[in-house]
């Protein structure tokens, strides 16, 4: 009953939604694998060290830096012979591979699992996270991509074993062509650490500044609700919520939300929640881990000038 | 080149969706239904092809209860060419690996070249069906894609695709399978004259079973529930060093 | 691009009952005319919003075979409780035999109205009405002769500014011989028809109120389908009249809700808060306490009877349901009597058709809506002219020892735009925060009605002075439309250290309240980019 984790490599250093995997896959099997796609052998390092896998199988080909889905699948689909389980981290990269995998070995995948109930039963969200489902496989061979936020980011201290296998690379009739990296100075909105957000409590343009000054000190991306959007203090892009982006940072700081509960569906799932306001009773206070209720600018002010 | 656009029709993104205690499963009765907001794009983007003269054919294709035509009849409005409707008796859990088989079977008998589709429909959320029905057809594949050019030749397409690190750039040589992201394009409306005019553009009507596709769930759904807000501890904080000090021992700065 | 345009004999503006009743019976007397009818909600129903305890009698004379396997009529009215609630915690349940006539409810329904329009709308189609959800008739188009010959949907795809963008749709013009007009209470074409055409010539100004609404799901020990309460008194006092009711309908479900008049003078009055408060008391809270909020919704509801009935016909075509104010506010029950004016309505215009000789008149005062609004016609006014108490006696006697056969008719002149006190000749009405199980607040209300607007689209409240807001009616009035409207569509806010006259008409709910109730009858409700609004299920 042994798994096997697809491991998606950021440079040399392993996703933390690779991360998430193992801890996820530990619960279904105590026999874990790893499989890494890459252009250069000298990436197994990091790989090996992971804690809680056994061998690491690595397929190295030049054609493999950007990789080819239609390649990767029919790789993938190869070395899964012997495995029960295939598990990766819920990002673009899996959810780009492991579906064609499944057509390839007539498997039926499930995304995004939070939450592992047996061998074959699993929670996963629906509806935007609106509704969970527990869903059981019939299938033979289990496919499954889990939510990076909803498990624990297995650490460092093992020495598995790097097998390099020798797979003849299929042919495909798609070429990468270039790779433009995400240029902002501030991380992704939905995939950011830390997102600061503000709402109409800031009272106008100008005032916003002072959430883009913050979210810079923090590293965090800049969000903003709804009401915000809507009274133009920011563009659309950065609107958190049932009509904007769904989000579930480590850290959610919300600055002048009232918490409509459009803003509430878009970021509930944050590990931990702080709200910043002047209204006692905002809907949104009630959401948060830590509270401070005061005038906006003044508190806006301080944490800006404190020295981290 | 055909172009077929598989469509679905889901619970309207902007409803709340709720269970039923009864049922105790996704209540959609008197719900108000819509195409899913990524088929709509792929819809545009389709329709932009045809009237740019490189697609001879547009085709939107779904599978569902007799309520689906309404979905198609919107596609066509939106000035697809002609609809082709898989019917099923009842309302069926179809997962994507059979929905890729079902669409597999239409796109070869009408050979088509170029699928484009919605990466992701907002209901199930499983963002699946593109890239399975690429695995069955051997299909080229570009997922999440927001932006889309053909070759003069029509042989391939270059898609830039919104991925986790940046945009990626590749080459597909048809035949190829798209799924479309949200900042493609922006979908123009069925209007009223359209609407009128689509009653009378062909839809052709299969019977799901007739295709001999085995449609038993690979995936059972034992049970769902509202996720809902919960409530949190509130811990209240006066003085930014106070807030700096709390969050470094989460552990989150 | 050009607008298109297309003919059919009628063309049918909205799809509540009156609409879909008028459609239907149409092609039932002669199946060759081409109808169709636009509906400015998403879906058929997604804008409707009523109680409802349902007469069906006309339901069953439009459709005689197909009503009886409506599966909308499900639960019939099993009890009839009348309760006076005297404070917040205290109610005097009054006696059958002293419950006006017109609220025994036997053989009535329990109902969603939205889930019956769904239903005749199905029947329509089958019948070959063509039906186009998602398309307000933006306005109605007459030739020389000053006749209307048709309407014109709204264009889509205009941005904030009134630019067209990307996606601009030009509208349609849709003429036909006949057009009907049947938006519900204060529609915005019937507003500007009834002045146009002088429909209310000698009537008394129409009287609104404001119906709330929720539907809430509750565990089977604390539902008894087929029950109906209703009730008088608290929260509303100080002159405010109206009444509240709950009913137990199928699948577990209760609605609930409170109907404020619009005629009340105290401009602090907050009617959202009210209906919030309601529920607070015990013989309410006793069936909600552990069920579950599932949907919220407010509509103006028509409720001056027949002393402000308009002249229903006019050159070119007919008002009817609400929009022509044919409710009967002594049952406030209206769907029955807009199922009856849209047959009403379809007769007529069949003879008009043929050219057959017909008067409109003749045929209304010999229809059974006519019989029924004629007794009922002292109802309101009396609650208005003689308050509360004395107005509820009033109508005791004269329905139930009187038999409605008095032979005088009481008129109330006055118009609900004009009853606000001064702020500073009025006390505050003061309201405690939401307890989040039984009371709310607007937000997560507004999420349960499943409103949803086009955001870069130009605001369709549109103010004809827009410096009023911020000087006559705040003050004044501090601004009442910060309290009337249900849906937190206008609030006065600070922005750039000034006043600012907000207006959130992404919220909107389209109830009309704002249209009715503007002590400077400033703001006039258009419609919206079409499939805007809510999106009601099942209210």
């Amino acid at each position: 009953m042994s798994a096997l984790i697809l491991i998606e490599l950021n440079g040399s250093e392993v996703n933390a939604s690779s991360r998430a995997a193992i801890t996820a896959a530990s619960k279904l099997s105590d026999s874990i694998d790893a499989l890494v796609l890459t252009n250069d052998s000298s990436n197994s390092e990091s790989v090996s060290k992971l804690a809680g896998i056994n061998s690491v199988k690595m397929i190295v080909d030049d054609s493999l830096e950007n990789v080819n889905v239609e390649v990767a699948s029919k790789l993938i689909a190869d070395v899964m012979s012997g495995y029960k389980y295939l598990v990766s981290g819920s990002s673009t990269y899996s959810k780009n591979i492991l579906p064609r995998v499944g057509a390839l070995l007539d498997v039926q995948p499930i995304s995004d699992v939070c939450e592992i109930k047996s061998n074959n039963t699993f929670v996963r969200p629906l509806y935007a996270g609106n509704i969970m489902a527990t869903v059981e496989s019939s299938d033979e061979t289990i496919i499954m991509t889990v939510r990076a936020t909803a498990f624990e980011h297995s650490g460092d201290g093992g020495s598995a074993e790097v097998e390099v296998l020798s797979i003849t690379i299929p042919e495909s009739n798609s070429t990468f062509i270039s790779l433009q990296e995400s240029q902002s100075e501030r991380p992704e909105l939905t995939t950011a650490a830390r997102i600061v957000s503000g709402g109409r409590g800031l009272g106008s343009k100008e005032n916003f500044t002072l959430i883009e000054q913050l979210a810079d000190k923090l590293d965090a991306a800049v969000g903003a609700s709804r009401a915000a959007v809507d009274a133009g203090f920011i563009s659309n892009d950065y609107q958190v919520g049932q009509t904007g982006k769904v989000v579930a940072p480590q850290l959610y700081l919300a600055v002048g939300i009232s918490g409509a509960i459009q803003h509430l569906a878009g970021m509930k799932d944050s590990q931990v929640i702080v709200v910043i306001n002047n209204d006692p009773d905002a809907p949104m206070s009630r959401m948060a881990d830590l509270v401070w209720q005061t005038d906006l600018f003044g508190a806006l002010k301080e944490l800006n000038e404190y020295q981290v | 080149m055909k172009i077929i656009i598989p469509i679905k029709r889901v619970l309207d993104p902007y409803t709340q969706a709720r269970v039923n205690k009864q049922t105790e499963q996704v209540d959609l009765t008197n719900a108000k239904m819509a195409m899913n907001p990524f088929c709509e794009i792929a819809v545009e983007e389709a329709l932009t092809l045809k009237e740019s003269g490189a697609a001879s054919e547009t085709i939107a294709v779904s599978i569902g209860t007799d309520k689906t035509v309404d979905t198609l009849r919107t596609a066509l409005a939106m000035g697809v060419d002609r609809a082709i409707f898989i019917k099923t008796e009842s309302e069926l859990d179809l997962q994507p690996l059979h929905i890729g088989k079902i669409l597999a079977n239409i796109i070869k008998r009408e050979e088509a070249e170029l699928i484009i589709m919605g990466k992701q429909a907002v209901d199930n959320d499983n963002n699946q069906t593109g890239q399975i029905l690429s695995g069955l057809l051997d299909f080229s594949l570009g997922t999440f894609i927001s932006k889309f050019d053909l070759s003069s030749d029509a042989s391939s397409v270059e898609v830039s695709r919104e991925i986790d690190s940046g945009i990626e750039t590749r080459k597909l040589n048809l035949p190829a399978i798209v799924t479309v992201d949200l900042r493609l394009n922006e979908p123009r409306y069925a209007s009223l004259p359209n609407i009128m005019k689509a009653r009378s553009k062909p839809l052709e009507t299969i019977e799901l079973d007739s295709l001999g596709i085995d449609t038993s769930p690979r995936i059972k759904v034992i049970s769902v529930v509202e996720s809902g807000t919960k409530d949190r501890a509130s811990k209240q904080i006066n003085s930014a060093e106070e807030l700096f000090s709390e969050l470094n021992q989460m552990g989150v700065l | 691009m050009e607008r298109e345009s297309i003919e059919y004999d009628v063309v049918v503006v909205g799809g509540g009952p009156s609409g879909l009743a008028s459609a239907c019976k149409l092609k039932q007397l002669n199946p060759n005319l081409s109808v169709c009818l636009l509906e400015k909600g998403a879906e058929i129903g997604s804008h409707i919003l009523s109680g409802a305890v349902f007469e069906p009698q006309t339901l069953f004379d439009l459709f005689p075979e197909d009503a009886k396997n409506c599966p909308t009529l499900k639960t019939p009215v099993v009890k009839d409780d009348l309760y006076w609630l005297t404070s917040n915690n205290k109610s005097i349940k009054i006696p059958s035999w002293l419950m006006p006539k017109s609220l025994h409810n036997k053989g009535n329904f329990i109902i969603s109205l939205g889930e019956l329009c769904q239903w005749i709308s199905e029947k329509a189609m089958e019948l070959g009405v063509d039906i186009f959800p998602g398309f307000p008739a933006q306005n109605y188009l007459t030739d020389e002769s000053g006749r209307v010959i048709g309407i014109a949907t709204g264009d889509m795809g205009i941005d904030k500014d009134g630019n067209q963008k990307g996606t601009y749709t030009p509208g349609m013009d849709i003429l036909a011989k006949q057009t009907i007009f049947a938006e519900g209470a204060r529609g915005h074409l019937g507003k500007r028809l009834i002045k146009e055409f002088n429909l209310d010539e000698g009537k008394t100004p129409q009287h609104f109120a404001i119906g709330f609404k929720e539907v809430w799901e509750v565990d089977n020990d604390k539902h008894s389908p087929g029950d109906v309460v209703h009730s008088m008194g608290w929260p509303l006092k100080g002159g405010t009249s109206g009444g509240g009711f709950l009913y137990h309908f199928e699948n577990n479900r209760i609605a609930v809700g409170l109907i404020i008049d619009l005629n009340y003078s105290n401009p602090s009055h907050n009617t959202f808060q009210e209906f919030q408060q309601f529920k607070q008391h015990p013989s309410i809270k006793q069936y909600l306490e552990s069920g579950k909020r599932v949907s919220y919704g407010a509509r103006a509801i028509t409720k001056g009877g027949i002393n402000s009935l308009v002249k229903m016909e006019f050159d070119g075509g007919m008002i009817v349901g609400c929009d022509a104010g044919t409710l009967n506010p002594s049952k406030i029950k209206g769907s029955h009597c807009a199922l009856q004016s849209g047959i009403l309505a379809a007769e007529y215009i069949n003879k008009v058709l043929l050219e057959e000789n017909c008067d409109f008149d003749d045929l209304f005062k010999n229809s059974t809506l006519y019989k029924e609004l004629y007794e009922s016609r002292n109802f309101s006014a009396a609650m208005h002219k003689f308050g509360f108490y004395l107005g509820a006696m009033y109508n005791f006697i004269e329905s139930n020892i009187f038999q409605n056969k008095l032979p005088f008719t009481i008129k109330d002149e006055n118009r609900d735009c004009d009853s606000l006190s001064l702020s500073k000749a009025s006390s505050i009405k003061e309201y405690p925060a939401p307890d989040n199980v039984l009371s709310f607040d607007i937000t997560s209300s507004l999420f349960l009605s499943g409103t949803n607007h086009e955001e870069d689209q130009p605001v369709h409240l549109k103010l004809t002075d827009v410096s009023i807001p911020l000087t006559r009616n705040k003050k004044l009035y501090d601004e009442p439309a910060q309290r009337y409207c249900p849906a937190g569509v206008y609030e006065i806010i600070e922005k750039d250290g000034e006043d600012y006259f907000q207006i959130n008409a992404q919220n909107c709910l389209h109830c009309k309240t704002c249209d009715i109730k503007d002590p400077s009858q400033n703001i006039n409700w258009v419609p919206p980019e079409g499939g805007g609004g809510p999106n009601y299920i099942g209210m």
